[in-house]
């Protein structure tokens, strides 16, 4: 029924046999998008964390000591960007989304392979107008608020045109994603015999295909206002500058679930593969994310408690806000209950994943404190800010992230990973990430604003120890690429089914073939079926 | 600011139950860390399978529609019980307070001005009597800038074109620092102020007395003007590039201005400059600087006239270095 590991040779390169540029540019195997995305994704991820770097480099002292202000505002407008647009929205939903939905539901490729490898392509030309815009880089952070957005004479017009693109690409990517799901599921894959990061990334698919085309009109009425000043956002013209603000969030709160939904989709497949044990409330889980998805569209306003809207308004999007704590501390404790009783093997994808636990509930609760009216108008856009949301981003996706690739490296590339790197690697990212951001809660609440080229002194102690920690968590990452590298050419031979998962992808030879199926498989039971039954089938 | 904790240095008479509604969060949240971290270490620790061994066998537990009703309805009542509590205490917050007095604040980049009712304008600083209710009504006249009190626990967006408002009661002498906190360009981070809570028999002295103090030297008078109004922001002393033309050698000098023509840096110019600061605008500089007629005056202007003169015809600048580092400030 399907390529069977035995029967692998040495020689056998699955879908990485094909050589030479035009083979993978012009690919329409869903597997080799994938990993273009993925890797495209992982170099700004690196250029992103560079700048990151640069940042704690220059708040190392008070005063402006390594950069000037000017410098130091482009500095961190350009880590925000770059890591949101060309790294954290696409990386998990087009790069292992691309590779692993199909082969997760049983199909030989997504349902429109030329429009994939088109929303590649589309998002590579957006990188280079985004990187074009460096000619004058950007110094309006990645929020882009008006009026100070539509004055500076930042390369701004050309930035927004860059990231319409790369959002373009995003809504073509989960259109194709959700017709894949809907129509291309194997025979016997009813909705409920769906792995649960199948369920995450249709959730965000849903939210990239509704919540993109704002942005993109958004930064259009921008563009418009910069060269034909309309006047959109200009008090003096009649317009509101707060508009801006309200079209801004009304896509960028959704996208975070479009950024952490599929982290979640992760960390629900590595948790049951690694305790052996089902995944404890499957529905719960389904539906969260389909909450999740939906709740997102009606908090953007939890942006805006301080910016002057109605007092009205600041009270329905605070309590809103607290609606999505449920669905996502439903999730929290699903996890947790599935370890109970199981058979835990503390591999380097199942110690991220308890990893993203324990950093989220953090990011989690502390943005309690920003959803509650009276206390985020203490810490709003101060380093508490900044935390919660490394926390909750670095902390949460990309720890999911990490932990994805270290589930799939196997599958993706037929070599396993260096354990003992990968966890040294891990205890180091670890120790750093709390040092780096845990001392910005800290800051923060002892009042530093955020987006501060110099800062008062008393502030120097926390700003001095978080650089620190970004050394070390820079050292851990850089160990972590060491060992992808260095496996990719000398890891051990990949079996087919290194972790005993059951859902499909671990049926296939690592690394899969071009067709993934040699015969389309059938689906007799959910993918959870772990531990020992009483009698009778799978559920439901 | 003195205190090396914020939650000590509530100063206003809402700043402390703000600080109340912090704990009430902290400890849900320390609660449920506890409880999901705790019980996540335990698992683990407890059914670790010992590398090499071979699986145990699991039970097939797939749900517990008592637990899951657990954990929806009670996180779902103690962030009812967040957002309530945080609402009441806003509300305070956002309430007017009767019989407050107003002072208008305009922010621009990168400076603050306080109006007084009595016409009087001051640059970067705000004197309010001790435990009197104060009202700040704020306009910007350029971008989006913020009002931040951390001592205070307030935190309000200042918009041109319309007017937002804050209410506070200072509960505490002393010196307070205000940040802009929403970012408005190159000089953000610079744009501070300091709020001066007095007793109120300091204050009415203050306000009745003369606006400056006479007798000073004249140009340590103009020093302390320019240190008070704002102009260290953008303009150094020393020669430094900031986001303006540097003061250290202005005087006499001869400045080529953004129309391709040069002139002659005397009184007559200087003064033009801070009454109307887009006439002349320096090559290489964004015409961003606000005026300054109202807030000095023609006594405070031949100050910082004679205190420009001390600082040398020495350290003349090429005005086109700094274009560069000066780009994106301005359209």
């Amino acid at each position: 029924m399907l390529a069977d590991a035995a029967a692998v040779t040495p020689a056998y390169k699955g879908y990485l046999e094909k050589k030479g540029f035009w083979s993978w540019a012009l690919t329409l195997d869903h597997k080799r998008i994938g990993v273009m995305y993925l890797l495209t994704t992982l170099l700004f991820f690196l250029v992103g964390g560079l700048f990151g770097l640069l940042i704690r480099l220059e708040l190392l002292k008070p005063v402006a000591w390594v950069f000037s202000p000017q410098t130091y505002n482009e500095l961190f407008t350009i880590h925000g960007t770059v890591l949101i647009f060309l790294f954290i929205i696409p990386a998990i939903p087009s790069g292992l989304g691309n590779f692993f939905i199909p082969i997760l539901i049983g199909a030989r490729d997504v349902a429109f392979p030329r429009l994939n490898i088109m929303s590649y392509w589309i998002f590579v030309f957006g990188i280079l107008v985004i990187l074009g815009s460096l000619a004058h880089p950007m110094d309006t952070g990645w929020t882009f608020y008006t009026p100070y957005s539509a004055r500076t004479d930042a390369a701004v017009t050309m930035l927004s045109l860059g990231v319409f693109m790369v959002g373009m690409s995003s809504i073509l990517t989960g259109l194709n994603f959700i017709v894949t799901v809907h129509k291309l599921r194997a025979p016997g894959m009813g909705w409920y015999r769906m792995p649960l990061f199948i369920w995450a990334l249709y959730a965000t698919s849903i939210i990239q295909v509704v919540a993109t085309p704002v942005i993109g009109m958004t930064f259009l009425l921008l563009a418009a206002e910069r060269v034909l000043g309309i006047g959109f956002f200009d008090p003096a013209k009649g317009g509101d500058p707060i508009l801006f603000q309200h079209f801004f969030w009304f896509y960028s709160h959704p996208v975070v679930y479009v950024m952490i939904l599929p982290a979640m989709g992760i960390i629900t497949e590595i948790i049951p593969t690694f305790s052996k044990k089902p995944i404890f409330g499957y529905k719960a889980i389904a539906y969260s994310s389909l909450a999740l998805a939906f709740a997102g569209f009606l908090v953007w306003g939890h942006h805006m408690f301080t910016a002057g809207m109605s007092v009205v308004a600041d009270i329905l999007f605070s309590v809103l806000t607290f609606s999505v704590a449920i669905p996502t501390g439903v999730k929290v404790f699903n996890w947790i209950a599935t370890l109970y009783k199981g058979s835990i093997s503390l591999d380097s994808p199942m110690i991220y994943a308890l990893t993203f636990i324990f950093l989220f509930v953090i990011g989690g609760l502390t943005g309690m404190f920003l959803g509650s009216l009276a206390t985020d108008v203490e810490v709003h856009n101060t380093y508490f800010l900044v935390a919660h949301f490394h926390y909750t981003m670095m902390g949460g996706t990309v720890m999911g992230f990490f932990a994805g690739l270290h589930y799939w490296f196997p599958k993706m590339t037929g070599r396993m990973l260096d354990e003992r790197l990968a966890k040294v690697a891990w205890a180091i990212i670890l120790v750093g990430f709390n040092i780096t951001f845990f001392t910005m809660f800290i800051a923060g609440y002892r009042g530093m604003p955020r987006r501060f080229a110099e800062y008062l002194p008393m502030y120097q102690p926390e700003n001095v120890v978080s650089s620190i920690g970004a050394v070390i968590l820079t050292a851990g990452i850089a160990v972590m690429f060491y060992n992808f590298v260095r496996s990719l050419f000398k890891g051990d031979p990949a079996p087919a089914n290194p972790w005993g998962g059951r859902t499909l992808e671990w049926q296939v030879a690592s690394p899969p073939p071009e067709h993934n199926f040699d015969t389309i498989p059938t689906i007799t039971e959910w993918p959870y079926g772990y531990g020992k039954r009483a009698g009778g089938d799978g559920k439901p | 600011m003195n205190n090396a904790f914020n939650m000590t240095g509530a100063a206003s008479q809402t700043a402390g139950q703000i600080d109340n509604v912090f704990i009430f969060i902290l400890s849900i949240g320390i609660f449920f860390f506890l409880v999901t971290q705790g019980a996540l270490i335990y698992f683990v620790i407890r059914y670790k399978k010992r590398k090499g061994d071979p699986d145990r066998e699991t039970p097939y537990i797939t749900e517990s529609r008592t637990l899951e009703r657990i954990w929806i309805i009670v996180p779902s009542i103690l962030v009812l019980a967040i957002f309530y509590y945080g609402y009441v205490v806003f509300m305070k917050v956002k309430t007017p307070i009767q019989g407050a007095s107003e002072v208008n604040v305009v922010a621009s980049q990168w400076l603050w001005k306080f109006r007084y009712p009595d016409g009087r304008v001051v640059v970067n600083e705000l004197r309010v009597p001790l435990g009197k209710p104060v009202q700040l009504t704020m306009t910007s006249t350029d971008v989006i800038h913020s009002f931040y009190v951390p001592d205070y626990r307030v935190n309000q967006d200042i918009l041109p074109g319309r007017y937002t408002y804050l209410w506070f009661t200072p509960d505490k002498t002393g010196e307070f620092v205000v940040f802009c906190n929403q970012y408005c360009g190159v000089g953000h981070s610079e744009m501070l102020a300091k709020i001066i809570v007095m007793p109120q028999a300091d204050y009415d002295r203050w306000l009745t007395g003369a606006p400056a103090a006479g007798g000073a030297p004249l140009a340590g008078r103009g020093e302390q003007l320019v240190k008070n109004s704002g102009c260290l922001a953008c303009h150094s002393t020393d020669g430094t590039l900031k986001v303006g033309p540097t003061l250290k050698g202005l005087y006499g000098s001869s400045v080529a201005l953004a129309d391709g023509s040069a002139v002659l840096a005397d009184d007559n110019y200087m003064k033009e400059s801070l009454y109307e600061p887009g006439a002349k605008v320096v090559k290489g500089f964004p015409n961003v600087m606000p005026t300054f007629k109202g807030v000095l005056t023609d006594d405070d202007v031949t100050a910082v006239i004679a205190y420009i003169k001390t600082l040398g015809p020495a350290g003349h600048m090429e005005p086109d270095e700094k274009a560069e580092t000066n780009a994106g400030t301005h359209r």
